[in-house]
């Protein structure tokens, strides 16, 4: 049953993506400036904001699970934490495909580059390591602490980058400050909907997987000890 | 809380007076250090002037360098014997365990840092006495940083089989905001500017830095160390 409610909610996204994609490059008008590379705005930005929220839960979880120490949290936090860093590497990567149309590099050291490829780099480890702790209980807590210190880390590099002599020749010309023309909004709602979903199927699929993990080990370890 | 600082002292006496005795990673973070700055030289040939201006980072890129090697003893020094457990098992708060840790490698840190300014200064001709005081305070704000993070790393990967591979893993995506606002403020100052107005602000990074991962480990730390 849950199975199914999760392939179905990725199907659904699948579908929203799908339909949305064809009005993004059929139904959409260039823009005035950008030409038609300003389309990688729909799946661009709706991944580092669902990202975002995915980061904040696996927070909240990883503080959840010190304080009740029910696995379930550890579970649901690694599965947040994997998805998001795969959505941070989807938004780097379709921000470099965009600056090197619109800037004509590829990479540049800008404020926002910056923190996104930090948050990328601290999610990472926090996935590097865990695999490394071999008892359960030890590599909850350890992955909680990582993830919350990971968490507190990202304002700080937001802060860090924007010391005065720290170079930031370039602007932050990503998503027009609220001034994108009305017609645009609605292919980027329906582009947040379908990686909400798509994303939300994938924590599903992995937290599914967490727990039959779980219980294998646990199956593993009474067969053992019999 | 008066019990708690004198454990903290014990062991940060217990744990000084082993490594000044053995020497075993203020030998190899000062050796090394020293290695890194050797080859730094050949690595940026660059001109008197021109050092100046990134003076500070190969400094702090030396220094982080150093504080993994010291850090990454700080907990591992306890593994023999089961010294570890009896630490925990003992009446000491985590807090007290943990901070005595912090402050021993603290201490080395800056030991071995001290060895390599002078010696920076000596290969690249880079006068570092002239804002020696606000130096000092850059460095001993920075090097807080860097080992209340790495000691709190280093509880979390003690049992970890591959300690010494993952601490580096963990240690320099966390200390990057804390490593900018350190290169920013040492660089300021080794050029000879003011540590005024706009250059302030590297200054309160490192504070933030220092108030915010500190308050963190100490609160953590019990969860780290009883699993």
């Amino acid at each position: 049953m849950r199975e199914k409610a999760t392939y179905l909610l990725g199907a659904l996204g699948a579908l929203v993506m799908i339909s949305n994609l064809h009005t993004i490059f059929v139904g959409l008008p260039d823009d005035a400036l950008q030409g038609m590379i300003f389309r990688i705005i729909f799946i661009h930005v709706p991944a580092d904001l669902v990202a975002d929220l995915f980061f904040t839960i696996a927070l909240v979880t990883s503080v959840l699970f010190l304080a009740r120490k029910n696995f379930i949290y550890d579970s649901i936090t690694v599965a947040c934490i994997e998805v998001a860093t795969m959505l941070i590497l989807v938004n780097l990567v379709t921000g470099s495909i965009w600056g090197r149309n619109q800037w004509g590099v590829w990479w540049t050291w800008d404020l926002r580059l910056t923190t996104q490829l930090m948050k990328f780099v601290l999610y990472m480890s926090y996935l590097v390591v865990r695999p490394a702790i071999a008892e359960p209980t030890q590599k909850a807590t350890m992955s909680a602490i990582i993830a919350i210190f990971a968490y507190a880390d990202v304002p700080l590099v937001w802060m860090a980058i924007r010391l005065p002599n720290v170079r930031t020749n370039h602007p932050s010309p990503v998503m027009g400050n609220g001034k994108m023309a009305a017609v645009y909004n609605a292919p980027f709602g329906m582009g947040m909907l379908a990686l909400l979903l798509i994303g939300s199927a994938l924590v599903l699929l992995r937290l599914h997987q967490e727990t039959s993990q779980r219980e294998i080990d646990s199956l593993r370890r009474e067969l053992h000890a019999a | 809380m008066t019990h708690g600082f004198r454990t903290a002292y014990a062991i940060a006496r217990k744990d000084l007076r082993t490594e000044l005795r053995t020497k075993e990673s203020l030998n190899a973070a000062a050796s090394f250090a020293v290695v890194i700055l050797v080859l730094f030289s050949f690595a940026f040939p660059l001109e008197r002037d021109e050092f100046y201006a990134i003076s500070g980072g190969l400094l702090w890129l030396v220094y982080s360098f150093a504080g993994a090697l010291i850090v990454n003893r700080g907990f591992a020094r306890e593994l023999p014997n089961d010294c570890l457990d009896v630490l925990i098992a003992s009446r000491a708060p985590g807090w007290a365990i943990f901070l005595g840790k912090a402050v021993a490698a603290f201490l080395l840190l800056l030991i071995v840092e001290f060895i390599c300014l002078p010696v920076f200064g000596l290969f690249y001709n880079i006068r570092w006495t002239d804002s020696f005081g606000s130096l000092v305070l850059v460095i001993v704000l920075a090097t807080w940083g860097i080992t209340v993070v790495g000691t709190a790393f280093s509880a979390v990967t003690v049992n970890v089989r591959v300690r010494e591979l993952m601490l580096p893993v963990l240690l320099y995506p966390m200390i990057i905001p804390l490593l900018i606002g350190a290169m920013e403020a040492t660089t300021v100052l080794l050029s000879g500017e003011a540590m005024a107005g706009d250059n302030l602000y590297s200054l309160q990074l490192l504070v933030v830095f220092d108030v915010i991962y500190t308050a963190l480990a100490l609160y953590l730390i019990d969860y780290v160390l009883v699993v």
